[in-house]
């Protein structure tokens, strides 16, 4: 896809950046979990 | 609309692509320069032809079926007094010095505007035909385009309490879809707006300069102001002196927060692993904190009923040697001293028990009473 | 605590206290009738060049910072293990969602429209502005306070299990709290990187999101600290033996780490100087300003907590938290309102309306009478008897 404008580019590429930390915030606590649920 | 549906397409390839990591947007590296949208209009505003009659005014606010001033547009006195765009007047004529120059004023429809970059829920947009347009429906009223705009355009409606709105020109964006020209454009009697695209009119701008170099100051405003705008001026005198900034700079509006905007995506990857990184550190230190705090308890009590024991072993040496005599006496004393032997026992372990809401202090503690 | 209450209670209906509050609260009324029914110009000074005023420089930029006290305090107990601010933890706590809530209810005040609030977040996703990323950071921050501020209710009403529930989520809504923390403060400077043409070239500056975090920092410890001394004067009796040991060592830990902290901010704030080559400013009216805001404000306060803090003396300590808190109003006032717009003729620029004062007035009061409603009747300065010992 295309982008002329800057501004175009950047509501875009911050639409797909704000999915993944969304992502980011909910897989990271899960991994924590599952890295330290066998400590003890 | 078929922009939209274009771009919703590439939404979903580009959604497709990063979660396959395959990098399809590989071509939208952040170093690409963006030239603003091909065949876009613009207008260009010779203000060494403007005469200050106010008619673009008028024509502007019978097309946008604005609110009438209070003084009728053929009134110039109204012009004594800088004036800047508002509610009812989308467009505005300054005058300045003396002989009198007359500049325009309008939305700019900025090629990176940076009202639209400000705004928090995309009511207002760079439009493939060259205008910024604003949208009342989603617009929340945050007036942080007003904030944002570097030349002082948007206006609010602040007086009406249910359905205030942001107000600026259109670039008459319903009249071009029409194939007509901006009302300002087309009524202006002295050729002062010249409507095209907007490529072309940087060309002929710098044409005009060129074969006119002693009438025109050299500088295309417009042409990299903020990034660029839609709407071009020349002039015969420094901008300054017709109430136009010259030290926006060229850096865009969206360039300038890239930056900040671009931190926080970061933040988010990396504070929740350092933040938990400080928490098992902490934990960790805890935990040997609390080992050693029981092995101190642990020390205090056996030191404690070795103690006690020794004080028995001595005595009852003591009593088998003095029986006969003082048999009574040395049952007594023996009874206090283990009283106060347990005494001491007890007051240990309760310290010791204290220091554990204390850790600072702890192996200082335990030092001492393994001394 | 119930058995000391009611007496107090009754006796207190005619105090000063009460009878300026209800005034307060009555025009407050008042002011808000008038905004929607009449409009925003109605009630403030607000123009086309100046479309932000106090309540945006004030209710939203200063509520923000100083509300920051609750991710601070929160994040030095749980995250950094110092388990000796834990009874600070849940005022903290409760005056940051306190503070949360009137920032949004004081939005309501200001944007045109405020039914359509929530359109950045569920409708129509701006994402190019960093007032997004504020919206949407204090939106879930807000419901991360309150979440946090729940066991304190629960326990107040007896929900056992519910309160089991969400302290088990404590570490986890810490550290979300201290990255939303992080990236609202940060973003609500970063709002004013979009006009270096508007902004006085002092206050302006690439790193704007760095000074606001790093001040919301010391905010926050000056807030917990000031707030601290405020309760200790009138809710004395509210606390418990926990709390009161501990909290000389909340002012004194928070004292030093905020002296230090501003220390470092003022270095920054000299780099930003340095980095723009903004030398030549420092002497004109407005570098004076920039310093008496610096030096007068935040090098001196500074000072004065890390004497506090050398000397344990807790008086040093709580003038230089007042100090510092003004000196963040200053700071904020400066960027959104004073050194706003500051190349407009003086008959342009904005001053604020009584009514705009007078409201945002209404907002702070409103919240002290809600943070007194909870503290009489919820554990937050004692630990409830049931879960002592517990954490
Ligand atoms: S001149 Fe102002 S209102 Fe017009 S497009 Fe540019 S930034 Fe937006
Ligand atoms: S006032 Fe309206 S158009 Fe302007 S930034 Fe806010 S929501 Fe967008
Ligand atoms: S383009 Fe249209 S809206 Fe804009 S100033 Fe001209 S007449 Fe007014």
């Amino acid at each position: 896809m295309e982008f002329f404008t800057f501004h175009d580019f950047m509501t875009y590429t911050k639409g797909i950046t704000y999915l993944v930390m969304g992502a980011i915030l909910i897989f990271m606590p899960l991994y924590w979990l599952y890295l330290t649920d066998r400590d003890d | 609309m078929a922009i939209s549906r274009r771009k919703f397409l590439g939404c979903i390839t580009a959604a497709l692509g990063t979660t396959t990591g395959a990098g399809a947007l590989a071509h939208a590296a952040s170093n690409k320069d963006f030239t603003g949208y091909p065949d876009s209009f613009g207008v260009l505003h010779d203000s060494t032809k403007c005469i200050g009659c106010r008619k673009c005014e008028q024509a502007c606010n019978e097309v946008n079926s604005l609110a009438k001033p209070g003084k009728p547009f053929d009134d110039l006195t109204v012009l004594d007094q800088k004036r800047r765009t508002g509610e009812a007047s989308y467009t505005i004529v300054n005058k300045f010095g003396n002989p009198p120059v007359f500049a325009k004023t309008q939305c700019n429809h900025c090629q990176e505007p940076a009202c639209a970059s400000a705004c928090f829920v995309k009511a207002l947009k760079k439009d493939p035909s060259g205008a910024v347009t604003y949208d009342e429906s989603l617009c929340v009223g945050c007036r942080y385009c007003m904030v944002a705009c570097p030349f002082n355009i948007p206006a609010y409606t602040y007086n009406d309490p249910l359905t205030p709105k942001v107000t600026k020109c259109t670039m008459c964006l319903p009249r071009i879809k029409e194939g007509k020209l901006p009302g300002c454009v087309e009524i202006c009697p002295r050729e002062a707006l010249i409507f095209g695209k907007r490529d072309k009119l940087v060309t002929l701008a710098w044409e005009k300069i060129d074969r006119n170099p002693d009438h025109y100051f050299k500088h295309l405003y417009g042409e990299h102001e903020m990034g660029g705008t839609s709407w071009l001026y020349l002039s015969q005198v420094p901008f300054t002196k017709i109430g136009m900034r010259e030290d926006l700079g060229v850096t865009s509006a969206p360039k300038l927060t890239s930056g900040a905007l671009g931190a926080v995506p970061i933040i988010v990857g990396l504070w929740p692993v350092l933040l938990t990184g400080v928490y098992a550190i902490s934990k960790r230190k805890e935990k040997i904190a609390e080992e050693e705090q029981e092995s101190a308890v642990q020390n205090a009590k056996d030191l404690a009923s070795q103690e006690m024991k020794d004080q028995l072993l001595k005595l009852s040496k003591k009593m088998t040697k003095e029986k006969e005599t003082a048999i009574a006496n040395g049952v007594k004393k023996a009874l206090v001293e283990v009283e106060e032997a347990a005494k001491k026992a007890e007051q240990a372990a309760a310290d010791a028990a204290e220091d554990a809401t204390n850790p600072e202090t702890t192996s200082d503690d335990s030092e001492k009473e393994e001394e | 605590m119930v058995a000391q209450d009611q007496p107090m209670e009754k006796s207190s209906i005619l105090t000063p206290f009460n009878v300026i509050t209800s005034i307060i609260l009555f025009v407050g009324v008042i002011l808000m009738f008038l905004r929607f029914t009449r409009g925003i110009g109605a009630v403030t000074n607000l123009d086309n060049n100046n479309p932000w005023g106090l309540w945006i420089g004030f209710d939203l930029l200063c509520g923000v910072a100083l509300a920051a006290g609750g991710y601070v305090t929160s994040s030095a107990c749980y995250v950094f293990g110092l388990k000796r601010f834990h009874s600070a933890v849940r005022p903290a706590i409760l005056t940051a969602f306190l503070g949360y809530a009137l920032v949004v209810f004081a939005l309501n005040f200001d944007v045109g429209r405020p039914w359509k609030l929530p359109y950045p977040i569920f409708v129509s996703q701006g994402t190019s502005s960093l007032l997004f990323e504020v919206g949407l950071c204090v939106f879930l921050y807000l419901t991360v306070l309150f979440v946090e501020a729940t066991p304190a209710a629960f326990e107040w009403l007896g929900f056992k299990k519910l309160r089991t529930w969400v302290v088990r989520l404590t570490l986890v809504l810490t550290i979300f709290g201290v990255v939303l923390s992080t990236l609202h403060q940060s973003s609500l400077g970063a709002l004013f990187m979009i006009v270096p043409s508007k902004l006085h070239p002092l206050w302006y500056s690439g790193y704007l999101h760095v000074y606001f975090f790093i001040s919301s920092i010391f905010a926050g410890m000056s807030m917990v600290i000031f707030e601290g001394s405020m309760a200790h004067r009138w809710l004395h009796d509210k606390m418990d033996a926990t709390h009161l040991a501990q909290s000389d060592g909340v002012v004194l830990g928070f004292g030093k780490a905020a002296s230090f902290m501003m220390m470092g901010y003022v270095g920054i704030k000299i780099i930003g100087i340095a980095v723009d080559n903004n030398w030549h400013y420092l002497s004109t009216g407005w570098g004076a300003w920039f310093l008496l805001e610096l030096i007068g404000f935040v090098l001196f306060p500074a000072i004065l907590y890390g004497m506090g803090a050398r000397e344990k003396n807790l008086t040093f300590i709580r003038i230089a938290s007042l100090w510092t808190v003004l000196g963040i109003i200053l700071n904020r006032l400066n960027i959104s309102v004073i050194a706003f717009n500051w190349q407009l003729p003086s008959d342009l620029r904005y001053v604020p309306s009584f009514m705009e004062v007078g409201t945002t007035i209404f907002i702070i009061t409103l919240g002290v009478v809600v943070y007194k409603f909870i503290v009489t009747r919820m554990p937050i300065l004692y630990e409830h008897p049931d879960y002592k010992e517990e954490h």
